[in-house]
């Protein structure tokens, strides 16, 4: 996979349900559409909850992966 | 009049610009719409935790507050609302605004609450005034309920910023048979 730029992060550690989203929703308003911006969660409901918010948003889930109790969301704005 | 259809008549087609170009949404997301009746803690939490959610994906969200929801919405400053007494009596055996909720079980006095609050800050859940400023940042409708803000003798400037027109059922039921997907909590 090609390397991306990483516009902003959004950093949701240690937030609960549900303000990595809500976080992240208003972040990515803050950049241009095609801009990818990447969020860092710890709540493990986040990995269910982020795969449903980019399918309802159409924003696109580039990449998802965890690293020691920390998820990491790299998303792409519609 | 006469100089807009003169203007209109000029240049053809006034039909949407963006309407062509735009692609086509394959499935339009409902909107939204939550009444909010009770004034209890963790009813108002969970509409507060739903609100702001559905704003954040994209969904048009509207709340109907209504009853004593209402009291949820008046401001956290205010101690006594109302004209007559049993008005005032009623907000002060239950006191208004976002910040002052009781459990409808487990109450204690106030300590099931206390907990509840003492608990959500251990572990990062947002409180319901935190969710409700969210809300209101992402464009969520509060929309008041006119019957029972007479029936409590509340004026809008007992009520907190950003608040909706105030309606009535009417317009509720309008919604939940046109466009959205309805709650009651």
């Amino acid at each position: 996979m090609a390397l991306v730029e990483i516009t902003q992060t959004v950093d949701a550690k240690g937030l609960s349900c549900p303000m990595p989203i809500v976080k992240t929703a208003q972040a990515i308003k803050t950049v241009e559409s095609g801009a990818v911006i990447e969020v860092l969660a710890t709540d493990p409901g986040s990995v269910k909850d982020f795969a449903a918010w980019t399918r309802s948003t159409g924003n696109e889930l580039v990449e998802q992966t965890s690293d020691g109790g920390v998820f990491r969301f790299v998303i792409r704005r519609k | 009049m006469t100089t807009a259809t003169m203007e209109r008549s000029g240049d053809a087609p006034v039909a949407a610009p963006e309407a062509a170009s735009a692609p086509a949404p394959e499935v339009k997301p409902k909107d939204v719409l939550i009444i909010d009746y009770s004034g209890d803690l963790e009813k108002v939490w969970a509409t507060m935790i739903l609100a702001s959610t559905s704003a954040a994906m994209g969904v048009k969200t509207r709340v109907f507050v209504t009853f004593w929801g209402l009291q949820v919405f008046v401001k956290d400053q205010r101690r006594v609302t109302g004209e007559n007494w049993m008005q005032k009596m009623l907000s002060v055996m239950q006191r208004p605004g976002i910040s002052h909720r009781k459990l409808s079980k487990m109450n204690f006095l106030g300590m099931g609450p206390w907990m509840m609050r003492k608990l959500a800050k251990q572990y990062n859940v947002a409180s319901p005034k935190e969710l409700l400023e969210a809300a209101q940042l992402m464009g969520v409708e509060f929309i008041p309920c006119q019957m029972t803000m007479d029936m409590f003798g509340l004026k809008p400037e007992d009520m907190i910023e950003g608040m909706g027109e105030p309606a009535g059922a009417a317009t509720v039921i309008g919604m939940m048979t046109e466009d959205s997907v309805p709650l009651f909590i």
